[in-house]
């Protein structure tokens, strides 16, 4: 394609929304959301350490507990059979679903045109890798022999074997080490403009240079912004379906297997679902005191935060949906199996589970109907997090609760975690701030070129509101033009 | 056995000096000694630093090749020397080493043309409990016995054995076992022994022996007998004591009081049609108890054509085997059984019997009555078996019937007695005790037992022993209790290292053969005995062919080589004997049942406690119960809810419903609960353990807990129930109170669930319907399930295909299983499965690759039908592990199996979570002890040893069926061809062999001459969870039950399955 379509030059639908306080300039918005990263070590926010001291911490929570489960082995954790599944696959599976969010709103929402996106993309995509870093270690760390954990690769080897393709498991590795490069690519690339900005905005001379070689010669000539273009585009095109299949594949390690309670078709579309669903709740339940710690008001809206919050109401729906019919296809197998798992998801011993996911996931999130709970900032925390614990449980149901009982009674046991696995998830959380809390520091956290285009695009809208005053039918044509153009 | 890295060092020390000539270094061994007797922990890392500043450890240390180094030039002992090498690095000091033995034992399958190194041979010897033989041919790798098989010809094995024997290698190999003759608990020598027993002899002498005593266990070898008269010649005054804390007391009064002598009675079950078992657990280890079961069984294992069936009653208080596999139980308190008996002897009419005051319940009139029935509808073909713990009056009974219904010669057989001097050991014990208390004793020599732990405790031996005998000795494997309480310990040499003889339960003699030198110098009581005789150096061998020399006729030594290869001596067999009833004898009033009774029984895993050290059994799921590591207060829900005044009524547990689920599960949380017994006087705090099918007001202990002094397994496990037996009482009386102590415990149990949940995974049949329509069971099932009598099970796939090839396949027989789990301890023997603790257990990690599920089903909580299932892996054709695993580490191959690649494994767990069957295990920590030297030496070497992470499951011993193949190619080529054949009976697998009811076959399926492929082919033939499609080759075959119709029209409310 000789001519891509430049996306972002074209103006917008306007939908008479808006998403900028007035009174912001170019400059303004380069040294708002610049200096965070450009200020000097001695004169980082108190707060920032203290955040940091504690995300490093848990840190090394992580690295106590990793260390001791590689010096005993899995034994450590609660697991045991019929439970060769727990907190390690659940967190797995929790973290991976975290990361969807970043993803669904720097490559659909891209290529959708929703120009909202602008001031979250770059954290949200941030989270996701962030999310997918604490996800990946899951897989590793939950084999019994973890340093053999590059035989699921397929790879040239003395053994004459390769790995066995029919495994999910084994989709596993493809689909997420796929999703990681992607998503890293893709964060990386849309970060070329704004280091350039912070390579030429640095007064430190090492900065300057440590910017300006991530910038990779980023001059912003109309030939660079072109080649932007088309990456943005490209790797937007690759992601997209990386949002569906990635969790749709995990689901796969559910599905394919007869447990019951596993065996469940719906299983793709409600897992990606779940995901969206849980990575807006931690998406606002990050970026709502970041906003409000370094004054980004301006740039992350109340309307963003409604719109998320719309955006979790829908996938939450959608989640419901799966649930009734996981009670549906259990009811209406007419295998005793599948209809003892729903009498134990009911009233077994793990019930507390089943009705605490459909307490968050499902009761939770109705407020959201209204625009006024969408608004509210505590309102939309408390549910973000009740949210984020309901998906939580979702998976505990799902791997827990099946596994605990299937078919022959003889072997039914409990599951009771051990502070190894607690320690082993608070420690991922460990991971997880520690890099947010270092990305913050020496990173853009909103994406200034788009920031910056987005106010180019509000001053543009500004112009033509004023000169809709004076005729309102060629108004009505030019709104319609570009899309019809598309 | 993880313990301690003392015991490696000293032993590695000690090893090096072992190799050293002893003479030259004898003073050094003692300096040595010396300087680390007493040291623990880092005091002994002190310790072994000043030694090894010693001159003549450095000097020990330079020379590497210390003993024996010249021998490498001279061809024919480089091989021994070879071999001794291998052995000291590997046993790391275990003193006396790994040659074979010096004398000639011959291998009863391969002969040693040239031992082919790898290829283990067989050996013929016995294993015994409490004296009675079980005939074995142990296997031999390369100088180890590492596996106990049955010995066909061998009356007490008929085929089979119990548990106890397949444990007996890991006993064998046990690191705790005592390595060093002890006096006053300080380290001695054999010679100082017999010195200092000589002195103490010498002033017995004067007395003719009057201060002389010895307490052996239940003698049955003739050599040991034959020694002890010679004993008690020399020192008329001595008295010989014998005591067994599960002893058969009650059975010899039983037949002197129905007789007036000391006879034997021996059961033929398989000329028995109706047997009635009044609380006897004869399908549980015991004298005979392979023989019976395997009797037994036969006349169970049904097919479609078979005309006739047994058919087994028991009445008993507490749960067993043997009540699990009746067509009819009853329970009763074991008080009660007694009145029961009058009771039947009565409706039978027996001259001189009246009902007794106690009148029967009306479940017991019913019974009773349809049961007197049904025996004298089989005169001559049927059986009363008294059980050993029932008093002597029920066994005089129980010979009186018999008689009656023309049994005798029949069904029951008398004979002379096969213990060497038969007698009440409950007395002689007490007298013994007496005997210390008055001042009598001054040397008590102790052969075996462990009477300082296991004597009744109103007897208080221990202290006793301790404060007033001034010489004693204890011949023991282990420094236990009783060692520590006398004054000297010889250590024991185990029966795989010495040799001996024994008769099994009908009397015929056997002979033990060591397998190995004394790991750990052990003596035999054999050479304990030559030393109280005077001859403290005789060869134990030497001492057992004397016995024998001028009893076995021809030539000696073709005689002998003869007996070494059969194992047993042909002729030995106790004489039949013909006893005429006394009628006086079953007169007499029968003591009144206890409003709340106790009962003692022998721990179904660790018997008296003698195995307590044992992982394996230890670690072994109680038949019934299921519980592991622990004993605990058995009762039935019933006694539980008016006990502990809960607020259920049974009635509220019955029917299935959610309701009675949810009260299940809340009655299930008072298991662990702990109780304090008041018995006699005593008290013992046990926790509770709910048992359905207990009869009411009755508790149930096992004996056999809270050893002491048993070693690193089996120390403080449990509560020690012999300390509130009293020798008036040995089984079985009233409970003074139960109280609540407030505080819990924590039981573990490898099965929590009940019930099966209505599913089909246990298949019921019963024998008259089955023979009418032998489809009958599978019919009912299919049109419950999916509405069609004949429905078949539908797949895209095709048909897996092995034509041309072996297809492995199995079957377990429910009909014939009575749970006994000899397999399962096969099975860890065989495959080397760790042992992972009580804590690992609780968390739900146990690694037997065969287990035994149990089922309660049926309405009725106070009497359930007991189901026992055998589940190992089921070797699917389209294994659901396999699909899943991304490294492919279990896979097909092209015979079908479904094979484990341990070193392939990454550990997923993938396969286990899909797995419908539950039996594929995980080595979630580094389970096998890979660093104590002697249990390297008890593994099987054909099986791989598998570290943590990884994932394991039964194999269909898939070593054995390479041998197999391996053999049958070599067979093949030899003859010039390609094609080679397995015969059907050259693979037995460990379970198979080890069964003693035959209930597993194993073979080759696609042979149809094969005996899988003709019992796979019977129409009561299943797959379990056939509807998944996985096509197991593991398949089982409905238990059919044969009930009596009079009792069956009233049972017919209790539902097939769960």
């Amino acid at each position: 394609m000789a001519q891509a379509q430049p996306i972002r030059t074209t103006s917008q639908p306007d939908t008479g929304e808006t998403y900028l306080l007035s009174g912001e300039t170019y400059t303004s918005i380069s040294s708002v959301i610049g200096d965070v990263p450009l200020t000097a070590p001695l004169k980082t926010p108190r707060g920032w350490f203290l955040g940091f001291g504690v995300a490093f911490a848990l840190l090394m929570v992580f690295l106590v507990s990793v260390s001791w489960l590689f010096i005993r082995g899995v034994g450590i954790w609660g697991i045991n059979i019929p439970v060769g599944w727990g907190m390690d696959i659940i967190n797995f599976v929790w973290w991976i679903g975290i990361g969807h969010a970043g993803t669904l709103i720097s490559a659909i929402l891209l290529l959708l045109n929703q120009g909202w996106r602008n001031s979250i993309n770059r954290f949200a995509e941030a989270m996701t890798l962030f999310a997918v870093a604490c996800a990946g270690q899951y897989p590793i760390l939950h084999l019994g022999r973890p340093w053999l954990a590059y035989w699921l690769f397929p790879y040239p080897n003395t053994h004459g074997m390769w790995p066995n393709f029919r495994s999910p498991l084994d989709w596993d590795v493809f689909a997420i080490s796929t999703y990681a490069t992607v998503s890293l690519l893709f964060w990386l690339v849309g970060l070329i403009p704004d280091f350039a900005t912070l390579r030429d905005r640095a007064s430190n001379p090492l900065v300057k240079r440590i910017y300006g070689f991530a910038a990779v010669g980023w001059r912003g000539s109309a030939r660079h912004w072109h080649r932007y273009e088309m990456a943005s585009l490209l790797l937007a095109g690759i992601s997209t379906p990386l949002v569906v299949s990635v969790h749709s594949i995990i689901s796969l390690d559910f599905a394919v297997a007869q447990v019951p309670g596993w065996q469940v078709t719906v299983f793709p579309p409600y897992f990606v679902a779940g995901a969206v669903f849980a990575g807006f709740a931690m998406v606002l339940l990050l970026m709502i005191p970041v906003r409000s710690f370094y004054g980004f008001q301006s740039y992350i809206t109340i309307r963003h935060l409604d719109v998320m919050a719309k955006v979790m109401l829908a996938t939450g729906m959608l989640v419901v949906y799966g649930y009734f019919m996981e009670v549906f296809a259990s009811l209406y197998s007419s295998s005793k199996y599948e209809q003892y798992l729903l009498y134990n998801r009911l009233s077994g011993p793990s019930a507390w589970a089943y009705y605490g996911l459909l307490f968050c996931n499902a009761v939770a999130i109705q407020p959201l109907w209204f625009r006024r709970v969408r608004q509210n900032i505590p309102a939309l925390l408390i549910i973000s997090a009740i949210v984020s614990v309901g998906m939580w449980l979702e998976r505990y149901v799902i791997i827990v609760i099946s596994l605990q009982r299937d078919f022959l009674p003889s072997s039914w046991d409990i599951y009771i975690p051990t502070i190894w696995d607690w320690s082993l998830y608070l420690g991922t959380f460990g991971l997880f701030f520690t890099l947010t809390f270092l990305f913050i520091r020496v990173l853009p956290m909103i994406n200034i070129f788009e920031i910056r285009m987005l106010l180019h695009q509000e001053t543009e809208r500004a112009h033509r509101n004023a000169a809709r005053g004076h005729d309102h039918g060629h108004d009505h044509d030019h709104a319609h033009s570009p899309t019809a153009a598309d | 056995m993880r313990e301690p890295s003392r015991c490696r060092i000293r032993h590695r020390a000690s090893g090096i000096i072992n190799v050293m000539t002893k003479s030259k270094l004898t003073s050094d061994l003692d300096a040595v000694r010396a300087q680390l007797h007493n040291a623990r922990g880092p005091q002994l890392w002190r310790s072994l630093d000043q030694m090894a500043d010693t001159p003549a450890f450095r000097d020990l240390v330079e020379r590497e090749f210390p003993q024996g180094a010249s021998e490498l030039n001279d061809p024919v002992s480089r091989r021994s020397f070879l071999k001794l090498m291998g052995a000291s690095l590997a046993l790391a000091g275990i003193s006396g080493c790994t040659y074979m033995p010096r004398e000639k034992i011959t291998p009863f399958i391969n002969q040693p043309l040239g031992r082919v190194p790898g290829v283990p041979l067989y050996y013929a010897s016995s294993v015994l409990l409490n004296g009675f033989a079980t005939g074995v041919l142990v296997r031999s790798n390369d100088g180890r016995p590492t596996k106990i098989e049955p010995n066909p010809q061998h009356p007490g094995s008929a085929g089979g054995t119990d548990l106890f024997v397949q444990a007996e290698i890991l006993t064998m190999y046990d690191p705790d076992r005592s390595t060093e003759v002890q006096n006053q608990g300080a380290t001695s020598t054999w010679d100082a022994f017999t010195g200092a027993l000589a002195g103490a002899l010498q002033a017995q002498s004067a007395t003719g022996g009057a201060g002389l005593r010895l307490l052996t266990t239940t003698v049955t070898s003739p050599t040991l007998a034959s020694q002890i008269s010679q004993l008690q010649t020399q020192y008329p005054q001595a008295r010989w004591y014998q005591y067994d804390p599960i002893n058969r007391d009650n059975v010899y009064e039983g037949a002197r009081r129905a007789f007036g002598e000391d006879v034997t009675t021996r059961y033929d079950l398989s000329k028995a049609q109706v047997v009635l078992s009044l609380d006897a657990d004869f399908l549980s280890p015991g004298p005979g108890f392979a023989a019976y079961a395997r009797a037994f069984a036969d006349g169970r294992r049904v097919r479609k054509d078979t005309g006739e069936m047994n058919r087994l009653y028991v009445v008993e208080a507490s749960p067993s085997s043997t009540g699990a596999t009746a067509d009819h139980r009853l329970p009763l308190q074991a008080g009660r059984v007694a009145g029961f008996a009058q009771a039947l002897a009565a409706k039978l009419k027996l001259p001189g019997v009246s009902a007794g005051a106690e009148q029967p319940g009306e479940a017991a009139t019913k019974f009773l009555t349809a049961l007197a029935e049904d025996l004298e509808a089989h005169k001559g073909r049927s059986l009363v078996i008294a059980g050993d713990q029932q008093p002597p009056i029920v066994h005089a009974l129980a010979h009186a019937i018999n008689a009656e219904l023309g049994n005798v010669g029949s069904t029951v057989i008398y004979t002379d007695p096969v213990e060497a001097r038969p007698t009440n050991q409950t007395n002689e014990i007490a007298s013994l005790a007496n005997e210390i208390e008055a001042g009598t004793v001054q040397v008590l020599v102790m052969i075996g037992g462990n009477p300082a732990y296991n004597a009744p405790g109103d007897l208080r031996f221990a202290e006793r022993l301790a404060a007033k005998v001034p010489f004693s000795v204890h011949l023991s494997l282990f420094n236990d209790e009783t060692s520590s309480g006398a004054t000297w310990h010889v250590p024991a040499a185990h029966s795989l290292e010495s040799w001996s003889d024994a008769r099994a339960y009908d009397g015929t003699a056997g002979v033990i053969q060591p397998l190995i030198q004394p790991l750990f110098g052990g003596k035999t009581s054999h050479e304990v005995l030559a030393a109280l005789l005077g001859q403290p150096n005789v060869d134990p061998l030497t001492i057992v062919q004397g016995y024998w020399k001028g009893k076995v006729s021809g030539d000696f030594v073709a005689a002998w080589q003869n007996i070494l290869s059969n194992g047993l001596i042909d002729g030995t067999k106790a004489a039949v004997r013909t006893p005429t009833l006394k009628e006086e004898g079953l007169a007499g009033s029968i003591p009144a049942p206890g409003a709340l009774e106790l009962v003692f029984r022998p721990d179904p895993s660790i018997w008296d406690g003698s195995y307590a050290n044992n992982g394996w059994l230890m670690e072994l799921p109680r038949p019934l119960t299921k519980l592991v590591w622990d004993n605990a207060a058995l009762m039935s829900p019933r006694t539980a809810i008016t006990l502990l005044k809960l607020p259920f009524s049974v009635d509220q547990l019955k029917g299935g419903s959610i309701e009675s689920q949810h009260y299940l599960e809340q009655i299930s949380a008072i298991n662990g609960k702990v109780v304090r017994l008041a018995y006699n006087g005593g008290s013992i705090d046990l926790p509770i353990w709910l048992l359905p099918g207990h009869a009411e007001n009755s508790i149930t202990v096992n004996l056999g807990y809270g050893r002491r002094k048993a070693g690193n397994v089996g120390n403080d496990i449990g509560v020690d129930a012999y300390a509130i037996r009293t020798s008036g009482a040995p089984w079985f009386g009233t409970i003074d109170s139960v109280s609540d102590t407030g505080t819990t415990y924590l039981l573990v149990s490898t099965q929590d669930h009940w019930t099966m949940e209505g599913r089909d995974i246990y298949r019921v049949g019963k024998f008259e319907e089955f023979k009418a329509d032998p489809e009958y069971i599978q019919k009912e099932i299919h049109k419950e399930e999916f509405g069609s009598e004949h429905h078949q099970f539908e797949t895209l796939l095709p048909a897996p295909d092995y034509a041309g090839r072996n297809a492995w396949g199995m079957t377990f027989n429910l009909s014939a299983c009575v749970g006994c789990n000899a397999c399962v301890i096969a099975c860890q023997a065989e495959n080397n499965i760790p042992v992972i603790g009580k804590e690992q257990v609780s968390v739900g990690r146990e690694m037997q690759w065969l287990r035994i599920d149990r089922y309660f089903a049926g309405d009725d909580l106070d009497n359930p039908d007991t189901y026992l299932m055998p589940i190992a892996c089921m070797q699917c054709e389209r294994a659901p592990c396999e699909l899943v695993c991304p490294v492919a580490a279990t896979a097909h191959d092209i015979e079908g199996l479904n094979n484990m690649v341990y070193n392939r494994c990454v550990g997923t767990k993938y396969c286990s979570n899909n797995c419908p069957y539950k039996v594929r295990r995980f080595n979630f920590l580094q389970y096998t002890d890979i660093s104590t030297a002697t249990l390297k030496l008890a593994r099987n070497p054909q099986v791989t040893v598998r570290n943590r992470g990884v994932m394991e499951k039964c194999s269909y011993c898939v070593q054995r069926i390479s041998a197999a193949r391996i053999e049958a190619k070599k067979t093949a080529v030899a003859a010039g061809t390609e094609v080679y054949t397995i015969g059907d009976d050259a693979i037995i697998t460990a379970c198979e062999a080890a069964c003693p009811t035959q209930a597993i076959t194993f073979g080759d399926t696609n042979n149809t001459a094969s005996r899988v492929a003709s019992w796979k082919s019977e129409p009561h033939n299943y797959s379990l969870l056939q509807e998944l499609n996985t096509i197991p080759r593991t398949t089982y075959l409905a238990r059919i039950r044969n009930p009596f119709e009079a009792l069956s029209a009233a049972d017919t409310v209790k539902k097939q399955e769960g």
